[in-house]
């Protein structure tokens, strides 16, 4: 299992690469010259993940920070190009499984609405949400485990 | 004879100064795409101002000059003045005060009042209504509670020497855990005892707070859009009605259902007036107000039989954030002593489109409201359809009625100031 969730997270990482490579190749040249284009079973398991991510999205998330990940200006905030969510997992993890109610300042603009907690959300589907949220609507980043979510809830 | 002449060039230019102050509308013109606003027939549209920060409510002078309250500071100010000098309705010149972000601004007897998200101030005016001190506002309300959620303080003053404030519920319907799926409502709703409510204060006292003011009304969930009718001398709320009703209860909603519910909804307000938040929703299809959900309601219950009825129910998630009743000459007698409604847009319809983003109308006689809502300025957003409100380009924020009878609407997105006139 954890070698599948290894692969599942280079793929993530590639998949990453890609997207810079198309939306600002000639920015990002040392990214896209490493990226070699996933092996097809990667990029299945990785599609597969990013649609339940997605599924997860649109039942508990999309009301509120938008199909795009834009979020609601000055209340709700974006999910695009921040380092909540493209930084910390543990503190990210902890958004979802706590909510946040507090002054949240993203490129100058500050996001007065709470966000609940999901702890209701299993593990496995808190995984697939985020790994979805870090790499859609132009975000790159690694993805989360259910493990790396296990160990947080634990943690609480 | 000829000793009267002085006098008469006095009388006349007297006559001049006092009708000269307001520039006259025949002078200004809309810009040709109507500042990209639709509407009706025989009405246009300039753009006054700019960029000029995320432009909360307005308030216009006698001569014309236009008081903006910025929602954050720019330039570490809080108030902007915009004037036109040449009279050709474009603001050429602005100036910035207030060390404070916020919503609420209101002129009344020779005062600006202007709010912050927890404190009222006012300034002295001069005779050409300019701020006299800009340094030193009185502290005229202070210490009311700001915990993020629906934190503005709209203001709005009678003519007995009161102001009327805001205090929205830091909630959307008292669940114990706020907007939580499946959270009960807490019972009675504590907020209530200083949130989710008009609170009411002397015009002129200092430094008051909760104890020197009375609840004027509760179960309002968040007004931002409130104005003094002075038909039958009122005040009239614009409520924003609550979210996710699928989201929380979703056996009991779908998608579309929590898209169209509740009603945005306008009450006439009297002493002890009670809306019935969080209780209860006004369904503007069933035509009654329902039991909310966290609170045992499904759908059909009713509840809180005592609570007001609304004068007007609007569609959902509008966002209602300003209310003005037109007492001005320019326009046709239809809009005299009707109810302006500046909705920002909504966030909250998906999977349905985003709606809003629009200025409507309401024709009122005898101080109630004589026939349909309908929309009177659109094209705010830019676009046909809004998926999701950062895309829209403008939204309606404030209102305000200029000396000649224009009415000047504000965004807070670019911070656009508009300016609608009639041409007869």
């Amino acid at each position: 299992m954890k070698l599948v969730n290894g692969l599942v997270i280079g793929g993530l990482i590639f998949l990453g690469c890609n997207q810079q490579q198309t939306s600002s190749s000639s920015e990002n040249k040392t990214d896209s010259v490493a990226a070699p284009a996933p092996a097809p079973v990667i990029s299945d398991s990785l599609k597969a993940v990013l649609a339940k991510g997605q599924e997860v999205y649109n039942k508990h998330c999309v009301t509120c920070h938008q199909a795009g990940g834009d979020g609601v200006p000055n209340l709700n905030p974006p999910l695009t190009g921040t380092d909540y969510v493209l930084g910390d997992k543990t503190r990210l993890i902890n958004v979802v499984l706590k909510g946040l109610n507090e002054d949240v300042e993203i490129n100058g603009m500050v996001y007065s609405n709470p966000m609940p907690a999901h702890a209701f959300l299993n593990d496995q589907e808190v995984a697939d949400v985020l790994t979805y949220v870090r790499n859609s609507f132009g975000n790159t980043a690694e993805g989360i485990t259910k493990e790396e979510v296990k160990a947080v809830r634990a943690a609480k | 004879m000829k000793n009267l002449f002085p006098v008469a060039a006095v009388l006349a230019a007297l006559a001049i100064t006092s009708c000269n102050p307001a520039p006259s509308a025949s002078k200004i013109s809309a810009d040709p795409d109507n500042a990209g606003l639709k509407l009706p027939q025989g009405f246009g549209a300039l753009k006054v101002a700019d960029s000029i920060g995320q432009a909360r409510h307005i308030a216009v002078t006698g001569q014309g000059d236009i008081y903006v309250k910025l929602n954050r500071l720019k330039d570490n100010k809080g108030i902007v003045l915009l004037s036109d000098k040449d009279g050709d309705g474009k603001a050429e010149t602005q100036s910035s005060f207030g060390n404070y972000g916020g919503t609420g601004i209101s002129l009344k007897n020779g005062y600006l009042y202007a709010s912050s998200n927890e404190a009222v101030y006012r300034y002295k005016l001069d005779d050409q209504q300019h701020v006299t001190d800009t340094a030193k506002p009185e502290t005229i309300v202070t210490g009311l509670i700001d915990r993020r959620q629906h934190n503005s303080k709209s203001v709005v003053l009678d003519d007995s020497g009161y102001v009327y404030v805001n205090i929205g519920a830091y909630s959307n319907s008292c669940q114990t855990e706020d907007r939580t799926k499946g959270s009960q409502g807490m019972q009675p709703c504590p907020i209530l005892d200083s949130a989710g409510g008009i609170w009411r204060f002397r015009a002129d006292g200092q430094n008051q707070s909760y104890g020197d003011g009375i609840r004027y009304a509760t179960g309002l969930r968040n007004v931002v859009g409130l104005d003094w009718n002075t038909t039958n001398n009122a005040l009239f709320v614009m409520q924003h009605g609550r979210d996710g009703l699928h989201d929380l209860f979703p056996d009991m909603y779908d998608t579309k259902t929590s898209a169209e519910l509740p009603a945005e909804a306008m009450y006439q307000l009297k002493m002890g007036s009670d809306c019935g938040w969080p209780y209860i929703y006004y369904d503007q299809f069933q035509k009654k107000k329902i039991l909310a959900p966290e609170y045992g309601g499904d759908g059909k219950k009713e509840g809180a039989p005592n609570a007001e009825e609304p004068v007007v129910a609007f569609p959902a998630h509008l966002a209602p954030n300003a209310l003005l009743f037109y007492t001005g000459n320019m326009f046709p007698e239809k809009y005299k002593n009707g109810a302006f409604v500046a909705f920002h847009g909504s966030w909250n319809r998906a999977p349905e489109k985003q709606a809003g983003y629009m200025v409507a109308f309401v024709p009122f006689s005898g101080g109630k409201p004589s026939g349909d809502w309908e929309v009177f300025a659109d094209g705010f957003a830019g676009m046909e359809e809004v998926t999701s409100p950062g895309q829209a380009k403008h939204r309606p924020c404030g209102l305000a009625q200029g000396p000649d009878g224009s009415l000047y609407i504000s965004d807070d997105v670019t911070g656009a100031i508009y300016r609608i006139i009639y041409n007869k």
